[in-house]
């Protein structure tokens, strides 16, 4: 995918070629085109993202210009700051279950529904629907799931003659039924992703394997699922840059309770961040989200040795 | 050895117990919202004993609701026409036009691919506080058009690449512009894409819920998702309520699904099968 010139203008001299752009408009598309994109992408993704690394050195609360500074304290607070720890290792948590379960869970059924059969395309669409619904409206229901008082979970533990349990307030319980729905929406994502790359196996290949006498299991494991390693690496990519973003889903299921048990690294620099106006404070976080989501993007191309752009 | 029919029915079993979890919570909040709260106490997943549809009437009768929908559509509609015209712009450049540090400017274009969003909330604030476009229908638009378009670029250039070469060098021949050549051929031409990339970034932009809670404040001006929080702030434990309200908001959702879906799995699987 090299860009070539299209415009077979054949070698000219300089001033030929000055000219010939000016006539066929090749100066002034560039001039019309390209700056809205240009202007755009600088003044509100990468200006943002270079803010953010000059507010973390002071302490400000988002008001007048930032003149306390502070070097790295905001970083050193950070990392003395016990619910940071828990943010991380929550999010580590989600990136763990993205990767172990998420991801096995929706490549077996991607083997189940990759063939295209009515029935095939019916499962498909449904266990696609979690992915396109909003994440705050998925944890509203699934907060209605989990509710103690109303909740399906409690009805069946009353059903089973247990008390019911308030899910989302329980210290142990509450971040786990979260990465519940984290694989309940998103599964259906890396399935699709799955299905695509099975659907592009060529056939004789897995018929061969048949003929040879390989059960299905050792067809899928030998042949398809090699076949298909590229694919499964630019989902693990897309887990792992998703899990270190999640944010939607919690703030309806539990809001970082109980007791800032259940933060994420984004919903951690929403709360102590923005919402109490610690500018400073909050964009040493978005920082290290920032450092976190480049350096695992570097290295997990690095270590699978493949392109993971998009 | 298992036959292939045992084998069959295995599969299927396992694709219905799935499915039924998947779907079980949606059908939960549907038949909630026909409830009345204690039956709802003492039945949370099944029928209702009667179908009353008076929580659904209510809301639909409340006209915030339709002011948080038509926010939130103007605002997705314009992500996609800003992110679609600039989008497609800067890709036919780079897929159309030699120039000195084409490729340096495309890569920078696409850096935004591994940023993650949300480390750029708080500056994001700051910048759209101190433009003056807290509380307006920009501040949502321009950052949400800012960060879809590198994955915009990219999947555009990649199919003005495989456009045929021929039809520009007779245009060319016949004295086009290369302006004109991106409105009349380019973009005609690139039906598929530009669904595609509308559709999937009109999904995201109508389920984006961090950016407008950090820059709307006005109720007036909510989007659909703060508009429901708002909602569920204010009856709190009426949960038939609640689900009455977020299945309202999720039966368009999975229309507009079963409608596009073609263009949202080509969105989403797109990028990664090129790679």
């Amino acid at each position: 995918m090299t860009t070539l010139d299209r415009t077979a203008v054949p070698r000219r001299g300089n001033a030929d070629r000055v000219k010939k752009g000016l006539v066929s408009g090749k100066f002034t598309a560039l001039l019309i085109l390209l700056p809205p994109a240009l202007i755009l992408f600088s003044l509100f993704v990468i200006l943002p993202l270079a803010d953010a690394v000059y507010y973390s050195g002071f302490s400000w609360n988002g008001y007048g210009a930032p003149s306390d500074f502070v070097g790295a304290q905001n970083y050193q607070r950070l990392l003395d700051h016990s619910v940071f720890h828990t943010a991380l290792w929550n999010t580590a948590k989600l990136i763990l279950v993205s990767l172990l379960i998420q991801m096995p869970l929706a490549l077996g059924l991607a083997l189940l529904v990759y063939r295209k059969t009515p029935t095939n395309t019916l499962f498909r669409l449904v266990f696609f629907l979690p992915y396109i619904l909003a994440e705050v409206a998925a944890g509203l229901i699934w907060s209605f799931v989990f509710d103690g008082d109303y909740g399906i979970t409690s009805s069946l533990l009353h059903a089973m003659g247990q008390e019911s349990v308030y899910v989302l307030a329980d210290h142990q319980w509450a971040f786990p039924a979260i990465m519940t729905v984290i694989v309940w929406k998103y599964f259906g994502f890396h399935m699709m992703i799955y299905i695509a790359a099975l659907q592009g196996v060529p056939k004789d290949l897995v018929e061969a394997a048949k003929l040879e006498g390989a059960k299905p299991r050792q067809v899928a494991l030998f042949v398809q699922i090699p076949l298909i390693k590229h694919a499964i690496v630019v989902s693990g990519f897309f887990a792992i840059i998703g899990s270190l973003q999640i944010f939607d889903i919690i703030i309806p299921m539990t809001n970082g309770g109980p007791s800032n048990s259940t933060h994420t690294i984004v919903t951690y620099l929403y709360s102590f961040g923005l919402s109490r106006l610690n500018i400073g404070f909050g964009s040493a976080a978005a920082v290290v989200l920032f450092v976190l989501a480049i350096g695992i993007a570097f290295f997990y191309q690095r270590t699978t040795g493949k392109g993971s752009k998009a | 050895m298992k036959s292939i029919t045992t084998r069959n029915t295995l599969r299927v079993i396992i694709l219905i117990v799935v499915a039924s979890v998947v779907i079980g919570p949606l059908l939960a909040a549907f038949f909630g919202g026909f409830k009345g709260n204690s039956e709802l106490r003492t039945n949370p997943l099944w029928l209702p004993d009667s179908w009353d549809a008076g929580n659904y009437i209510g809301i639909l009768m409340d006209g915030n609701f339709w002011r948080y929908l038509g926010n939130s559509f103007f605002i997705s509609l314009m992500t996609v026409f800003l992110t679609l015209v600039v989008g497609a712009a800067a890709a036919y450049v780079f897929s159309q036009i030699r120039f000195f540090g084409a490729k340096m400017i495309l890569s920078y274009l696409l850096l935004g691919l591994m940023f993650p969003f949300a480390a750029a909330i708080l500056p994001l604030f700051i910048k759209v506080r101190d433009l003056g476009l807290l509380d307006t229908y920009w501040a949502v638009i321009l950052p949400q058009t800012a960060f879809g378009l590198s994955l915009a670029i990219l999947l555009f250039k990649a199919f003005f690449d495989q456009l045929p070469k021929e039809l520009f060098e007779a245009a060319y021949v016949d004295g086009c512009s290369y302006l004109r050549f991106f409105w009349s051929f380019t973009l005609p031409l690139s039906t598929p894409i530009l669904a595609t990339v509308g559709v999937f970034v009109f999904v995201q932009s109508w389920n984006n819920f961090l950016l407008p809670l950090v820059v709307l404040n006005d109720r007036s001006i909510y989007t659909w998702p703060l508009g429901m929080m708002q909602f569920q702030g204010e009856y709190l434990t009426q949960w038939n309520m609640i689900l009455a309200f977020v299945t309202l908001t999720i039966i368009p959702a999975v229309i507009f699904f079963l409608a596009a879906q073609k263009y949202i799995v080509a969105g989403l699987t797109g990028g990664s099968v090129k790679g």
